[in-house]
């Protein structure tokens, strides 16, 4: 005699048990270690109408993985129904035993509902069959995906991955158990249709077969419910310590996001829920360009995370935290959009807290602010001095419009800092910093340019300055735009790089396009925007030599001359200086095809 | 007067003695690159923070060479990490991790070396 309650029950409460007791626990440290400005920004957005969109936002990733199914569409639909089918059969079980048993049911009784029912007798509620039937179709559902889940184990490419991660143990023994749990849900359900004709389409056919094969007994059918359940129970204890966490720690993790939280310089618990809520996935290993060109497959966003969460691998977080480019390629491809660099830039800063010392900079003390009164400021920035072709024909560009302006650091940079910043000296940086902003401010210029996406970056992002900050190319588009500098076209064919830190780092795409479409014939290429390849001189990684640094070029390179231009253009000093050597074609700044082709005349 | 980045070296003496083996090995190790360096000053002659002061990167590593420790954490702390020698060097010479590293090695405070494949159970 059944009733409610059976023995078999008791592995999945006690999971559930463990699962709430322990998130509860680790989410509350975290939330209590945030520091003070994020507590601020949460304290003051709280009661806004934010959480609107972070539900739509967790409806939207966290059950329908829309971000991973814009990468691939069968990738997408694997992390769909497994995340979005289990959603659908917990809350469907659940109205359905509600239907069932009006006057209430222990909570287990909707997950082991097939078994409970032929024997606690739920009323006659309508539609029944409906939900039954509904019911084995999103289990079908999810089985679905777990197959893909296992194919892409054996072959990952046709799901748009070359790379999969490489899991630790935990992870791989809760996967285990999770992957176990839903062909053990077929089983026992097939198993209890089998005795008692109950359950939908699928159980039922299932049932038969076993009723055929004479296996349905029920000694049989109560070792599989316990199977399930201990699955169950399992799978939830583990999860807490997996990276399965990340189911519930995204919901939180895009809240807090919507209500403007974000990264610090030090770890603080808005990191903790980054680090949980990476899923690893792996997504951020294929388009780096370390995997790609040098096949280093252990330093990704992925394994970082993993070197900073986990305690045995804690001495690796450093070795890997310095190796890499911080090309924010990673970033880009996330579907859980973490903050890759940031976060990576928190271990260089904690490795190099000893020797982060800011007395070094009282050289520039006497550095004297001009008078600018009316003019806007010209950075050109330590690397343009090396291009001198760019700020010469932003000199001219000024010119021809009539622009005044005050060339900041003709003769002597003070550089931004954000290179610094990067290595991890948070220190020696905000010297620099603060030096750059007293001069800008004591001079009264109206507006910042800069010629370096560096400089640009760290003037728009760490510096917060009241005027307008623009990069060069910015700048230009908008004098085209306003009337103010005419542009003749000329008859090159260009391929156009994206540098890393102007295009995925502050989003300006469109404005050298447009000035390039003005100026030249502009050709597509196949990696561009957000998928535009490090042309691998950047700053940001101190182990690559330049054999590794010229590798990864090429391939840059390779991408910009596949459509056959006659030149190659680009925004960034840096970026000009790596092609410049890579090929005979010339590789020109925006801002000296801008040069070329103005119209006499044209300054109003 | 314009300033080229050069100055004119005061006079000092090198105690071979000083000189201790395992700060060089460590540097090489951790800047391979450092083992082609030909001492051209390139490194020098662009320097963002030498166009304010006398700071001059090639005599500071080659006095690192040299056991002459003396100040030199002081006078790395100039450095605005900013790159442009690396732009220059005709070697390839990885001159910011150079500096970075000397830095370390005065302080005695060495990076963890990258050991292979060690990360991933
Ligand atoms: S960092 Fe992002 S892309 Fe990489 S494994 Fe984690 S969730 Fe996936
Ligand atoms: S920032 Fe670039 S180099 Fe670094 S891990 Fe990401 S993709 Fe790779
Ligand atoms: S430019 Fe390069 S080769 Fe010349 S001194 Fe500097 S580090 Fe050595
Ligand atoms: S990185 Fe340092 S040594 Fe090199 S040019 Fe810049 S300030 Fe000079």
């Amino acid at each position: 005699m059944k009733d409610s309650f059976s023995i078999f029950v008791i592995p999945f409460c006690a999971g559930v048990l463990v699962l709430l007791g322990i998130s509860v626990w680790k989410y509350w440290r975290w939330i209590r270690s945030f520091d003070k400005l994020q507590r601020a920004i949460i304290r003051k957005n709280i009661w806004s109408w934010r959480f609107l969109p972070a539900i739509w936002e967790a409806f939207r990733e966290g059950l329908l993985h829309w971000r991973i199914t814009k990468k691939n569409l069968l990738l997408g639909y694997m992390h769909r129904s497994l995340a979005f089918g289990w959603f659908l059969l917990i809350v469907v079980g659940a109205v359905q035993a509600r239907l069932a048993y009006p006057d209430g049911h222990p909570f287990w009784m909707a997950i082991f509902y097939n078994y409970f029912e032929p024997e606690c007798h739920p009323v006659d509620f309508p539609r029944a069959a409906f939900f039954a039937n509904l019911m084995d179709g999103l289990l079908l559902y999810v089985l679905s995906g777990l197959m893909l889940a296992m194919f892409k184990k054996v072959w990952s490419r046709p799901l748009g991955m070359k790379r999969t991660t490489r899991h630790t143990l935990m992870d791989r023994v809760t996967k285990l158990a999770l992957w176990s749990i839903f062909p053990l849900r077929l089983l026992s359900e097939a198993v209890t249709a089998g005795i008692n004709g109950n359950g939908g389409f699928l159980v039922t056919w299932l049932g038969g077969v076993f009723d055929s094969i004479g296996i349905s007994n029920p000694a049989f059918e109560y070792t599989c419910w316990m199977l399930y359940s201990v699955a169950l129970g399992t799978f939830f204890s583990l999860m807490p310590f997996s990276r399965y966490m990340h189911i519930f720690t995204e919901v939180f993790l895009i809240y807090f996001r919507q209500l403007g939280v974000h990264d610090s310089n030090k770890k603080t618990g808005y990191t903790m829920f980054e680090l949980s809520a990476c899923s690893r996935c792996g997504i951020c290993i294929d388009g780096c360009p370390l995997n790609r060109e040098l096949g280093i497959t252990n330093v990704q966003g992925v394994y970082m995370l993993q070197s900073i969460r986990n305690l045995e691998l804690q001495r690796n977080a450093e070795p890997i935290a310095e190796n890499c480019l911080m090309c924010d390629r990673c970033v880009a491809d996330c579907p859980v959009n973490l903050d890759l660099s940031v976060i990576r830039r928190q271990v260089r800063i904690k490795n190099k807290a000893a020797i982060d010392t800011k007395q070094g900079y009282s050289y520039l003390n006497d550095v004297q602010p001009f008078n600018a009164i009316g003019r806007i400021a010209y950075f050109g920035g330590c690397m343009s001095h090396l291009t001198p072709d760019i700020t010469r024909s932003m000199e001219i560009i000024f010119e021809a419009v009539g622009q005044k302006y005050w060339y900041m650091d003709k003769d002597q940079t003070i550089c931004c800092g954000r290179p610094l910043l990067q290595q991890g000296f948070e220190r020696q940086a905000f010297e620099l910093r603060r030096k750059n902003t007293e001069m800008i401010v004591n001079s009264k210029a109206t507006m910042l340019i800069t010629s370096c996406p560096i400089c640009y970056q760290s003037f728009k992002k760490e510096y917060h300055l009241s005027i307008p900050v623009m990069h060069h190319t910015e700048y230009i588009d908008m004098l085209v735009k306003s009337g103010r500098l005419k542009l003749r076209k000329d008859d090159r064919r260009v391929s156009y790089h994206d540098p890393c830190e102007l295009g995925r780092g502050c989003g300006i795409y469109d404005e050298p396009r447009n000035v390039l479409r003005a100026t030249t014939t502009l050709l597509k290429t196949d990696q561009e925007r957000e998928k535009s390849l490090c042309c691998g001189f950047n700053l940001g990684n101190p182990l690559l030599d330049l054999e590794q640094q010229t590798r990864i070029r090429d391939a840059a390179r390779d991408n910009l001359l596949a459509p056959h231009p006659d030149t190659i253009a680009t925004a960034c000093p840096m970026c000009k200086k790596a092609f410049t050597h890579a090929d005979n074609i010339p590789v020109k700044d925006i801002a000296e095809i801008v040069a070329a082709n103005i119209i006499e005349g044209s300054a109003q | 007067m314009k300033n080229f980045g050069f100055t004119i070296s005061t006079g000092r003496s090198i105690n071979l003695d000083e000189i201790r083996e395992e700060n060089i090995s460590k540097l090489l190790e951790m800047v391979p690159s450092y083992k082609w360096c030909i001492g051209c000053g390139g490194c020098t002659a662009t320097c963002s923070a030498g166009a304010f002061t006398n700071f001059n990167i090639r005599k500071i590593h080659n006095s690192f060479v040299r056991g002459q420790y003396q100040g030199l954490d002081k006078e790395l702390q100039q450095c605005m990490l900013c790159g442009k020698c690396l732009l220059v060097c005709p070697r390839g010479v990885n001159t910011r991790s150079l500096i970075v590293n000397m830095r370390r090695i005065l302080a005695g405070v060495e990076a963890n070396t990258f050991k292979g494949k060690e990360v991933i159970q």
